[in-house]
């Protein structure tokens, strides 16, 4: 019975890494991985847009090909900076493959080829060669070939028709400060409508304008500002290295701009914090409600809570099972097959619970807890047998994986629908218990079991009803902590006593008070983490939650009046 | 003043169990130590090992039995008082390792010097001292009881709200004693003892020692707790427990009561961990860990809360059944522990010792014709058990 603490468990590993890391990795990993692939697309894309592309633009990268046919070095560099600013389609995918060592030349035929996964192509056209040239040979490149490439390939990439693109190769022109870019740089801000992109292009101007010893001071003052528009760690990093020999005023902007730029960024990792708060006390929530109703509202010391909500993850599971196995076209809806059956399962298995063991227990609530802890192993060890003790895998629908963007924000899908749901199942539960009848006769039963008794309502099938419909919601949880933690027989464990803070914390009988118990939960704790660390922060959490029972032992919210007493 | 409240305490019951207590602490060592091996009698080391161990356990029963079937209290953190006397002693035991380690190092464990540490945390001053540790095993477990229990009681923390957060104070050490920066061995714990008060810890003839020592404890910490119960104390206890808002309005300090039992069963919970460390030579951290004291409060339901005898019974019973089972048959003992905990409110409300004890009341009233004999226990005078 080992506990172990698991201090991240809230957390998947995705959103550790931070923002910005993450924002800047995926630009990177773009600019290195995709330009190959973009070559092979344009080139079949291309060919159509050829097709009708004007005889002038063919002609003018017509001399750069012939150059490239010479086998020299100085004509090939030539060729190089005729495509760069030649502005035709076709110069990205000649100059990528030369980048990449797949272009070929024929000197005899004055013709220049890509080779391709498919086989040899035209490199003007795009056409397909069927039998190569006898004398075909590669495009050699030395160093300074190279250097000329990836400039030409930053420039070239500064038009790209995507923005993700675009911005990546500002990006890239941003850290390399190359000035040949300046001129390219110019036109692309000048055609640009894209307002993420023209800032993008702007900070990458700024930054070589910034780091140009001959350029006028009051353009390197400009620069310094115009970089705040980026305001990312690598902005403050760049501001920060300037020269010492820079001029006084150069220097005192980029600090004023380091500076901002810090303080930004600083509202924005309170901004992160506050969210991932949120998001952990959403999942505090997730795993208090249904406690909230069993123990909150009946009063039943509920250990074996957190079993049902593995039983709902375990529901998941075998949903997908199933899915992966029978149906492989439906494993986007498998989450939203999985919620139903989950109450279904959980809610069963709580009805069975309370009519067979808590129903003689009633009044007796010490022992109800040791009863109800019987239960949560027997049903651990009931999993543990059908499934092993292993994590089962469950896979995340698309629309659950992936990321955006919110400023320096990064918020994952999952985490956003986790949050969302979490609102949902409250909303429903509150509206149950607040419009049906059903939540009536709970109500009823609750404050005066003798008195609603004698209104003829069934009290010991509500008691089981009440008693199911928070095993359910707890089975819901777990379709969506299926999501976010390892789904193992000792995924309940480890949610128990953080519920049980929740609902005492929040104030016994009052589902507004677990809400505002689990999203304060959720906040504190996440807002302590960078502070104390997760463990000591989780500890600091606990022992102020024990004094906080000292000073208000009926929660935040408590209820008032007689029923309290009882 | 000590003597008559001893006195008091060896009611029949408690000086029957006293007996069998002091008769197996004799019998079991001898047996050990001169019948030869393969002897019918014999009891094996490994096999007393086992049975000091429920000693320790047991000890930890009653303390919980202490609070829980006299006062009212249930703690569902008395596992972690139970470390905390274990973690002293432990740490005592680091200790005298000294050199011997695998590093060598004369004043540091070897935890310590594989983490770099260069000299010795003030938590670990004069552990060095077997008295020094002693104390400590009753007053670090004590005072921690005191604090937390003077802030609980006096703000009336009482029933489920109390046990929920004494398994939140356990949980809180649990993930405080896994820190490596805490200084007592992280993760691992403390392990690899050599000695004990010079003799070597694995020898039989040291073993047969701490068999005695728990043996000896258990009948004091029964004896203490007895005399507690058939004091003056005692009786308030039971009025708390049975009806807390009158024994207030009549003009008890309640809070201070509950305080006063609260300190002394964690002392005593303490020496029960200050006891197994030893025997089991090693102490960790999964020890705080809240269902090990969840466990504890089931040996007492199990024998029976509110008879102190029946906390012992409970321990011993469950413990040789929870290693009989695990030797049998693994995948099935969490179900008969979990059976268990639901059977026993269920079907033995009262527990063993209770039942039985009830049983041979009625026995005697009906061959009697009289009402029950005057006992302690309010359960037995007929009122409704309101144990809460």
């Amino acid at each position: 019975m080992g506990g172990e603490p698991n201090s991240d468990m809230y957390m998947s590993n995705e959103e550790t890494v931070s923002p910005r890391r993450h924002w800047n990795e995926t630009v990177m990993l773009q600019s290195l991985k995709t330009p190959t692939r973009l070559a092979a697309l344009l080139i079949g894309a291309l060919v159509l847009f050829l097709a009708m592309a004007l005889p002038s633009v063919a002609q003018s990268i017509d001399d750069a090909i012939a150059k490239l046919t010479t086998d020299g070095y100085s004509d090939t560099a030539a060729a190089i900076n005729a495509l760069a600013t030649s502005g035709s389609p076709r110069a990205l995918p000649i100059v990528q493959a030369l980048n990449d060592g797949k272009l070929q030349f024929s000197a005899s035929d004055k013709k220049v080829f890509i080779v391709t996964a498919t086989g040899l192509v035209e490199a003007v056209t795009g056409a397909p060669v069927a039998t190569p040239p006898a004398d075909i040979s590669d495009v050699r490149a030395n160093n300074r070939i190279r250097g000329l490439v990836n400039a030409a390939l930053g420039a070239l990439s500064l038009a790209n028709p995507d923005p993700q693109k675009r911005i990546a190769s500002a990006d890239a022109v941003f850290k390399s400060r190359d000035e040949g870019a300046l001129a390219a740089l110019d036109t692309a801000i000048a055609n640009e409508t894209n307002s993420t992109v023209a800032i993008a292009f702007k900070a990458a101007k700024a930054a070589i304008i910034l780091f140009k010893a001959d350029a006028p001071v009051n353009d390197r003052v400009a620069a310094a500002q115009a970089i705040q528009l980026r305001g990312t760690q690598d902005a403050v990093a760049l501001l920060r290295s300037l020269p010492a020999d820079t001029p006084k005023p150069v220097l005192e902007a980029a600090n004023a701009s380091a500076k901002a730029i810090e303080y930004n960024l600083a509202l924005w990792s309170m901004a992160q914090n506050a969210w991932y708060g949120l998001s952990l006390g959403s999942v505090l929530l997730l795993a208090a409600i249904g406690l909230a109703i069993t123990f909150g509202v009946m009063g039943i010391i509920n250990m074996a809570h957190g079993e049902m909500v593995m039983i709902g993850a375990y529901v998941t599971f075998v949903v997908q099972e199933i899915i992966r196995t029978r149906f492989p076209g439906l494993f986007d809806w498998s989450l939203t097959i999985a919620l139903p059956l989950a109450f279904m399962t959980s809610g069963l298995v709580g009805i069975a619970i309370e009519r067979t063991i808590i129903r003689w227990l009633y009044g007796r609530p010490l022992d109800t807890l040791l009863a109800t802890w019987g239960i949560s192993l027997a049903l651990q060890q009931t999993v543990r047998s059908i499934f092993g003790a292993n994590n089962r895998e469950v896979g995340s629908p698309s629309w659950m994986s992936g990321s955006f963007q919110v400023g320096q924000l990064s918020i994952t899908w999952g985490r956003m629908w986790i949050i969302v749901f979490a609102l949902i199942v409250f909303a429903g539960l509150i509206a149950i218990l607040r419009r049906t009848p059903l939540g009536l006769q709970m109500r009823a039963v609750t404050q005066n079991r003798s008195m609603a008794s004698a209104m003829g309502i069934p009290t010991a099938w509500i008691d089981a009803l009440t008693f199911g419909l928070g095993c359910g919601i707890a089975g819901i949880a777990g379709v969506a902590l299926s999501q976010i933690d390892n789904v193992s027989p000792n995924l309940g464990q480890g949610y128990i006593i953080d519920s049980f803070m929740v609902v005492v914390f929040g104030g016994v009988g009052n589902l507004w008070g677990t809400l505002v118990g689990a999203m304060t939960l959720g906040i504190v704790n996440k807002f302590l983490e960078p502070v104390a660390g997760a463990v000591l922060g989780k500890i600091f959490v606990l022992v102020a939650i024990i004094l906080f029972i000292q000073k208000r032992p009926r929660g935040l919210f408590a209820l008032k009046g007689r029923a309290v007493e009882s | 003043m000590i003597i008559s409240f001893l006195i008091k305490g060896l009611d029949r019951r408690t000086a029957i169990c006293m007996l069998v207590l002091l008769l197996i602490c004799a019998a079991v060592p001898l047996s050990n130590a001169y019948l030869p091996v393969g002897h019918p009698f014999r009891i094996p080391t490994d096999e007393m090992l086992q049975f000091g161990k429920y000693g320790s356990y047991a000890l930890l029963a009653v303390s919980l039995d202490l609070v829980w079937g006299y006062c009212g209290i249930l703690s569902l953190g008395h596992g972690a008082f139970f470390a905390l006397g274990g973690y002293a002693m432990g740490m005592y035991l680091m200790r005298q390792i000294g050199a011997r380690g695998v590093y060598a190092n004369p004043i540091l464990p070897d935890f310590m010097v594989f983490l770099n540490w260069k000299a010795l945390p003030v938590t670990w001053y004069g552990f060095n001292w077997f008295g020094y540790a002693m104390v400590m095993v009753l007053l670090v477990p004590g005072l921690l009881a005191f604090v937390f229990g003077w802030f609980a009681f006096r703000s009336r923390v009482t029933g489920v709200y109390l046990s929920i957060i004494t398994q939140a104070m356990t949980y809180a050490l649990l993930l405080a004693f896994f820190r490596n920066d805490m200084g007592f061995g992280g993760n691992n714990g403390l392990t690899d003892f050599k000695d004990i008060l010079g003799y070597n810890i694995q020898a039989d003839s040291t073993r047969r020692g701490l068999f005695v020592a728990t043996m000896l404890m258990l009948c004091l910490g029964l004896w203490v707790a007895s005399g507690i119960v058939n004091s003056k104390l005692g009786k308030v206890l039971i009025a708390i427990r049975d009806a807390e808002s009158r024994t207030r309005f009549i003009g008890y300090r309640v809070a201070e009561y509950k305080t006063v039992i609260f300190t002394i069963s964690a002392c005593m919970a303490g020496v029960a961990g200050a006891l197994y460390v030893p025997q089991v030579l090693i102490i960790n951290p999964s020890e705080f860990s809240p269902g090990n004291s969840i466990e504890a409060v089931i040996w007492v339901a199990v024998g029976g809360r509110g008879t102190l005898i029946g906390a012992i019974v409970g321990a011993v019973a469950v413990n040789w059944g929870k290693t009989w089972f695990t030797g049998q048959f693994p995948e099935f003992w969490l179900f008969a522990l979990g059976a268990l905990f639901v059977a026993g409110p269920l079907l033995l409300p009262k527990g063993i010792v209770g039942s039985i004890s009830d049983m041979l009341a009625k026995k005697k009233s009906s061959q009697m014709y009289a009402s029950l004999p005057a006992t302690s226990e309010a359960v037995e005078d007929g009122a409704s058990p309101t144990v809460e």
